[in-house]
């Protein structure tokens, strides 16, 4: 296999005289594994041993685990170093994924989550021993009301389609007390999946609704949609092609006219911070990608955390517990809320997430203003750059992010992954492909306010230059990427018969 | 402002290279009517120190420094500086998820292998990677039991995790699914005579948890036989995973949804944890959350990809198995890591000290007066008593020694009160539950 290997690499051509390093080729943790290894070791037992089939009954116990790993410490931290070092990062380079808000994730974060006291705390301890936890929820609230316009919150929600889903069942009840619950929500076909996903879960049926010429919701069309049977709008905004909804008042105005609400993925959140403010464009409902627009980690997949604000009218229904402050200033969890919708995640959600967003709006204070300005900038400057180079379907102003299109590069047989893989070997990771689903063959750019000049210049002169590529080897494109250990994979083979598990 | 790399001056001309005169020119497209005109009133901006000094301030408002003895769902265990250190790597914890395979074989292969070690610990064939957390787990599990046996009702003992079938409630509401709670037997198990044939009949599945909310373990093999013989599912939910170090598998069980804090995770007032689906092959293709699956790149490398994506609501939209999209990777990581340097070994001298100290300490306990063992069945680390007073007065007393005390069950149950449920860990000294029992002992003492 080795041989094979290197003969692909030298074929491929790009990586050159590169050695192929042990590292590399790191195998599974399970077969490092050897009897009688390990890498933790315990305190002495300090009370009078028990044998398990005695104790438990012999029903209840299990033999040993088959195929369970026995390594070193060292083994451990070599195994899983090398596996790091088969990743992209933030703190490589950037990632200019459209609607994932790749930003910078202050290290000052991952200290304070950490401390004694934070980390080491027990969600069912009594309040009283918990109030700086019930501080930090309830200060983080304040700064999320403040930044988005509205009146009341809940954290608990363990990301943005959970934070949807809330949201929705919030609709949901709030519509019941006033006699009905309505049937469909009204989702445009910029959306992300999450969002008809979301509505299915909360009982409702999804209405798609075809965006205009512009990528805009067409406000005629959607006055005929809007009817009894309707309960809310599920809006982006700005929408996934990167553009504020500029009739976005007239839009509020047909939903409430007609008793029903508007929900705002706020996804998009990293290009209104400090700009504008939701409560204050109609807006009923929303959430917020903690993960996103306030820096939490990624970590490969996640956590996130999707608090959901919302107006006066909606409090009564927000889930149970809420984070109140009472007169004599003591924080507590309320949890004597008749009207609630319930409970959504166990807890008060994912408290570490929550910890380390207030710390980045803390960091930056009023100051927020000026991330959103430079993550419009970096936008729109990577636009002006490559504007005319790649076909840009909707020319109108860009906000945080831009949506360009594979149109010029098809007639050389070449598409937005190809390009997208080509750009892993320039060293960034890719831009979104074929996302949103309005524009066919899409290239969603988002570089976010933590890429500088040079960082910008760097990834315009990549795009540039692969565009030079598409016309003279589109192959070296379609083949792409050939820098990394391994190469396109067969994602075909993988789901036809999937293999998820080492077996011995 | 540290965070931002540009200049004054970087900034005036990118936005010339823009052809923009000021950078409000960018915002026209938001109505004039509702641009901000002053700056949010937010407390800050700090510097690093003043973060520190915020957070720490608000980590002496708590019970820093206090010995616990809840459980109830969260545990305190044992972990590695070694975890920790791993998981703070840039590659890791930056790492966006892992859709470009070629440049994310890191967190794929972690992901492959945290989906191995689950499969193992739990008897059960495939598992997923990952849920937000146990009650969601859970919930999703139920669903996901719904749509394989296209029945809509759904039996749950009521000794599983109350916030958990607070969860399941919320979303089953309006999904039309129908929820029966099953009573539990003097042992504290779920009360098989309940479970009759009638009942069973056309129940997608029965829900139970093992150890359960009261720390008993449940007898799998004859619930599932019964279940099974009326066309059902069983959905079996984990709290404490570590109990899987020396505690027989749920193998029986079709669906298993385990919360895996207590894999290396810390408590950190209640998230981010890390939920888990384990189930059998034949049922994959309903499994909500995300998988990794292996597979070779055309030199045949082997090399893992995000796989039955088809499942999902990226692909399928109002169709997929569960809109859940980010999910906990960092904590199946943490887990992962864990596990690798517990091995073997370890996690069952880890479970056998949980074992026996919870052992001793309900010993202890038994011996002050009043004190005594509620439920008949077998227990792991958690153990439920009945006390002569109202558990929250002795837990208010308790605190004044640096006692979190254990669960008070009458909160969820009122049929329990006074009653408590004990959490004892390894990481819990002799000396403290020594002291808990004297503490204990001279409360109950003092006249009300």
């Amino acid at each position: 296999m080795n041989s094979k290997t290197t003969e692909t690499e030298t074929l491929a051509g790009t990586t050159g005289a590169a050695s192929r390093h042990i590292s590399r080729d790191e195998r599974l943790i399970f077969e490092r594994s050897a009897p009688g290894k390990r890498g933790m070791e315990l305190p002495p037992l300090d009370v009078p041993a028990v044998d398990p089939a005695t104790a438990l009954g012999r029903d209840f116990v299990r033999d040993s685990i088959e195929g369970f790993p026995e390594v070193s410490e060292i083994e451990v931290i070599r195994h899983f170093t090398r596996l790091s070092s088969w990743n992209y990062a933030i703190d490589l380079g950037m990632y200019p994924l459209g609607s994932c808000t790749m930003k910078y994730n202050p290290r000052v974060n991952e200290f304070v989550a950490r401390l004694d006291g934070l980390a080491s705390e027990h969600p069912q301890q009594p309040a009283e021993v918990s109030q700086g936890c019930l501080r930090i929820l309830h200060d983080l609230q304040k700064c999320l009301l403040a930044i988005t316009g509205m009146d009341a919150a809940t954290l608990q929600p363990a990301a943005g389609a959970q934070g949807e889903l809330t949201g929705l069942l919030i609709i949901r009840a709030y519509l019941e007390s006033q006699g009905n619950a309505r049937k469909k929500v009204l989702i445009p076909d910029s959306a992300h999946g999450t969002n008809p996903a979301s509505v299915v879960i909360a009982g409702y049926e999804v209405q798609n609704i075809k965006s205009n010429q512009r990528g805009q919701i067409d406000t005629d069309r959607l006055r005929e949609y809007v009817n009894d049977d309707v309960a809310a709008l599920m809006l982006t905004n700005p929408s996934t092609i990167g553009v504020f909804e500029e009739r976005i008042a007239e839009i509020a105005q047909i939903l409430h006219e007609r008793g029903a609400l508007v929900y705002m993925d706020g996804a998009n959140m990293n290009a209104l911070a400090g700009i504008a403010r939701p409560g204050d464009f109609g807006v009923d409902v929303m959430h917020l990608n903690l993960h996103k627009t306030f820096s939490t980690p990624h970590g490969g997949g996640g956590p996130g955390a999707g608090p959901v604000m919302v107006k006066k009218i909606l409090e009564p229904f927000l889930p149970v517990p809420v984070v109140v402050q009472k007169e004599n200033g003591q924080y507590a969890l309320d949890h004597n809320r008749p009207r609630a919708i319930g409970r959504v995640r166990a807890y008060c959600g994912n408290f570490g997430v929550l910890l380390r967003a207030l710390a980045y709006t803390l960091a930056y204070g009023p100051g927020i203003r000026q991330a959103t300005e430079d993550a419009v900038v970096n936008a729109n400057y990577i636009r002006k750059h490559l504007e005319g180079i790649f076909d840009l379907p909707y020319n109108l102003p860009s906000m945080h992010e831009v949506v360009f299109s594979d149109a010029r590069q098809k007639k050389h047989g070449v598409n937005t992954t190809d390009i997208a893989k080509r750009l892993i070997d320039y060293g960034f990771h890719p831009y979104t492909t074929a996302f949103p689903l309005i524009v066919p063959g899409a290239m969603m750019i988002e570089p976010t306010e933590s890429e500088s000049r040079e960082e910008c210049d760097l990834f315009i002169g990549a795009m540039r230059a692969i565009a030079a590529e598409a016309e003279a080897n589109p192959e070296l494109l379609k083949t792409a990427p050939h820098s990394t250990r391994v190469g396109r994979l067969d994602e075909v083979a993988a789901a036809r018969k999937p293999i998820l598990r080492w077996k011995p | 402002m540290r965070y931002l790399p540009k200049s004054p001056s970087e900034r005036h001309e990118m936005l010339e290279a823009i052809g923009a005169r000021s950078v409000e020119e960018l915002f026209q497209s938001i109505p004039a009517k509702f641009r901000l005109r002053e700056p949010l009133p937010l407390p800050g901006p700090l510097s690093e120190m003043e973060i520190i000094q915020y957070f720490q301030a608000r980590a002496a408002e708590n019970a820093r420094g206090f010995t616990s003895f809840l459980g109830a769902g969260v545990y305190q265990h044992l972990r590695s500086v070694v975890t920790d250190a791993l998981v703070q790597r840039g590659e890791f914890l930056t790492s966006y998820t892992p859709y470009q395979a070629e440049m994310a074989q890191g967190t794929l292969t972690a992901i492959f292998e945290f989906q191995t070690l689950m499969s193992q610990l739990t008897g059960q064939e495939v598992a997923n990677a990952s849920m937000y957390d146990g009650s969601t787990a859970l919930t999703e599990a139920v669903l996901m039991a719904e749509r394989l046996t296209g029945r809509h009702r759904v039996l749950i003992a009521r000794s599983v995790h109350p916030e958990y079938r607070q969860v399941l409630a919320t979303y089953a509401k309006n999904l039309g699914l129908e929820i029966e709670e099953i009573r539990y037997a003097p042992s504290g198990q779920v009360d098989h005579a309940a479970l009759t044939p009638e009942l069973l009949a056309g129940a997608a599945a029965i829900v139970v948890q093992s150890p359960n909310f009261f720390g008993v373990l449940e007898e799998l093999p004859a619930l599932a036989e019964k279940t099974h013989a009326a066309g059902g599912l069983v959905v079996t939910a984990i709290t404490e995973a570590v109990s899987l170090g020396i505690v027989r598998p749920p193998a029986e069980a079709d669906i298993v949804a385990m919360e895996g804090q207590a894999f290396g995770v810390a408590p950190s007032y209640g998230g981010p944890y890390v939920g888990v689906i384990a189930t059998r092959e034949k049922f994959m293709r309903q499994m909500p959350g995300r998988l990794a699956g292996q597979t070779t790149d055309a030199a045949g490398r082997r090399g893992f990809v995000l796989t039955l994506a088809t499942r999902e609501q990226h692909i399928r939209r109002e169709k997929a198995t569960s809109n859940i999209c980010t999910n906990e990777a960092l904590y199946a990581l943490v887990a992962t890591i864990h596990l690798c340097l517990l091995g073997k070994e370890g996690l069952r001298e880890m479970a056998l000290q949980n074992l026996a100290k919870a052992r001793f300490a309900q010993a202890e306990l038994e011996k002050v007066p009043g004190v005594r063992r509620v439920f008949s069945g077998p227990t792991f680390n958690e153990f439920t008593l009945e006390f002569p007073r109202s558990v929250k007065l002795i837990n208010t007393a308790l605190l004044r020694e640096k006692i979190v005390g254990p669960f008070a069950l009458g909160t969820h149950y009122p049929e329990l009160t006074k009653r408590a449920l004990v959490c004892v860990t390894e990481t819990t000294p002799r000396a403290e539950i020594e002291h808990l029992v004297t503490a204990v002992r001279r409360i109950l003492e003092t006249p009300i």
